[in-house]
């Protein structure tokens, strides 16, 4: 008896009970892994000996009759962003190909000690830039529910290990949408906690005032049991919230929205959106309406300069970011044959190291924080993000959360939009003034479009450090989608591996 | 009217410590110009009465007892060094010319 399509939840209770052990478990996911990752490429490392003595020393300890944490022997894909010890850690890019971190970043260090399995590495666009993960150095990763077609980025590694059972639970980080939307075009489920919710020690940098890492499962419940794993203070993050962290999962299982109003964002939709993802959306709605919650419609004017903001913003942050990658230290070194100094080193490593998509945006940033256009360009989007701060203010005092489609559109081709970065840039319209503002954004599946039956994503945001209210909300939008289609969606999705 | 020239983009990539082909910068020099286009809307939208945003959160300066915790080994640290001599980083030369 096969355990991989079962939810984290169950795995544990399945390990509690042992039914099965962590290290059978384990194999069988590995199993999985080499039967069909050939196709998906959600990896690009996998950790067999550290998984299973992860898995065999869980497994004593609860043979011992030790107390465990609630997912203690179930595994995880951890995206390559990530420093792990002794594992290699590449952001997708090859100038920190068989770099070995020499210590674990905190979210690492509270998965093992919460007896979490670490399978592998999951592929990524580089640094976490792009909307497809075609950016990785590594090579594409495929959608699950059509091979042909991209699984979001940046994290689209993490979420297609999860649809392809891979792995029930995920890390992703979201710095503009790299949790929410492959989440939305892979049928899964996927958190960007507040900012400041969950420590960035150890997370390599791309842009430090929107980054966050967050939980990614096939369930609502899965992603708050992860949630509780590694959300908290830590001392060596000093964005790091020193507040108690809002009781997620007992928000997962209230199912019940009584009363609660839920803002319906009135620019994030119509014009620009798939007809199908739409529809969908519009569904959830009614299954909401139904369950007794209030709609009303709320507008964000300044929305439609998020977008703009955000690609001044973050990739000024990244261009001082990734100054560190200048091989001295560690990663890539190019050209070092004794003739050159360490400037022209530095400059033919970061050519041959850096991607089309990390110079381009590392150009971008050099651009807007140079003196000259410093005011009118990465000032003018601050200021933006100001107004984008006020929008939210705004809203939620009509609202308790606020919902829009997380993606404009389902999954496209793989190279359909990789020539035109602007277009590439418009997926990420929805889930990118959330990072602005800081505050908590979710995915969950609302659907197949039926005008090509790929899935679409509902995205619930909820005020900074509350975060509750976004789990409660797609809590009850999944038990009643689940109810009214009489199966999960991620059920429907194709049978990989079997040919 | 083009927004960013190839001379300027060329420039940058030396800000940047980026080597770049003819072809790289003629490339990301149309790129940055689409892009640019693109994002000069923000200008319209802030005003100046509109204070600025650097960070999502009214962070203050955090600070920590000064005690010594455990930190990396001299050899950890080193131990993604593309070269090392003695517990030190070996780096090309960095001042006056390379022979």
């Amino acid at each position: 008896m096969s355990f991989i399509y079962k939810t984290a939840a169950e795995m544990a209770s399945a390990l509690a009970n042992k039914d099965v052990s962590a290290v059978d478990l384990a194999n069988e996911h590995f199993a999985r892994i080499e039967s069909v990752d050939g196709d998906v490429h959600a990896f690009l490392h996998l950790d067999k000996e550290g998984a299973l003595a992860q898995a065999k020393s869980v497994d004593e300890k609860r043979a011992a009759g030790e107390k465990l944490g609630p997912l203690a022997g179930v595994p995880l894909a951890l995206k390559d962003v990530m420093a792990q010890k002794g594992i290699p850690t590449t952001c997708g890019s090859k100038i920190l190909e068989g770099w070995r971190p020499p210590y674990d970043a905190t979210v690492v260090t509270r998965l093992k000690d919460a007896g979490i399995v670490i399978l592998g590495k999951t592929n990524m666009d580089e640094f976490a830039m792009g909307s497809s993960t075609e950016n990785s150095a590594y090579g594409p990763t495929h959608n699950p529910w059509d091979l042909t077609r991209i699984p979001g980025g940046s994290g689209g590694g993490s979420s297609a290990s999860l649809a392809a059972f891979e792995a029930p639970l995920a890390i992703g980080t979201d710095t503009g949408g790299s949790i929410r939307q492959p989440a939305a075009v892979t049928g899964t489920v996927g958190v960007k906690p507040t900012y400041g919710a969950v420590s960035r020690y150890g997370l390599v940098a791309f842009s430090s005032s929107l980054d966050q890492a967050g939980p990614c499962a096939r369930t609502v419940l899965d992603a708050a049991l992860l949630h509780e794993v590694i959300a908290g203070h830590d001392a060596r993050d000093s964005s790091s919230i020193n507040a108690p962290v809002p009781a997620v999962v007992a928000a997962a299982k209230k199912l019940d929205v009584k009363g609660m109003k839920i803002g319906v964002i009135k620019e994030l939709g119509g014009e620009g959106f798939q007809k199908g993802v739409s529809e969908r959306f519009n569904e959830a709605l009614e299954e909401l309406v139904k369950a007794g919650a209030d709609i009303v419609e709320v507008s964000c004017p300044n929305f439609e300069y998020a977008l703009a903001a955000y690609y001044l913003i973050a990739p000024s942050e990244a261009s001082s970011n990734l100054a560190r990658f200048d091989s001295m230290r560690y990663g890539l070194r190019v050209g070092d044959d004794g003739s050159r100094g360490a400037e022209e080193v530095m400059s033919l490593t970061r050519q041959a190291g850096f991607g089309k998509e990390v110079k381009r945006r590392i150009i971008l940033g050099t651009y807007a924080l140079s003196s000259g256009y410093y005011d009118a360009y990465y000032g003018s989007a601050q200021r933006v993000r100001t107004l984008i701060m006020r929008d939210y203010e705004a809203a939620f005092a009509k609202a308790d959360v606020l919902v829009s489609p997380t993606a404009p559109t389902t999954a496209f081709k793989i190279g359909e939009k990789a020539d035109d970065p602007v277009a590439m840039y418009l997926n990420d319209i929805a889930t990118i003034p959330v990072n602005m503002a800081g505050i908590g954004g979710m995915s969950l599946p609302c659907g197949l479009a039926p005008e090509d039956g790929l899935p679409v994503g509902f995205q619930i945001m909820s005020p900074a450090m509350k975060d509750d209210l976004m789990y409660q909300v797609g809590g009850t939008l999944e038990a009643a989608l689940n109810a009214k289609w009489g199966s999960t969606l991620i059920s429907q999705a194709p049978a990989l591996g079997a040919k | 009217m083009a927004a960013i020239s190839r001379d300027e983009v060329a420039h940058l990539a030396r800000l940047a410590r980026i080597e770049m082909s003819s072809d790289e910068l003629d490339h990301l020099a149309s790129e940055l110009d689409q892009i640019l286009h693109a994002v000069d809307r923000v200008q319209e939208a802030a005003k100046d009465d509109v204070p600025p945003t650097s960070h999502p959160l009214p962070l203050k300066n955090v600070t920590r007892p000064d005690v010594v915790v455990p930190s990396l080994t001299p050899q950890d640290a080193l131990s993604g060094a593309p070269a090392s001599d003695e517990q030190r980083f070996k780096v090309p030369q960095i001042l006056g010319d390379a022979e």
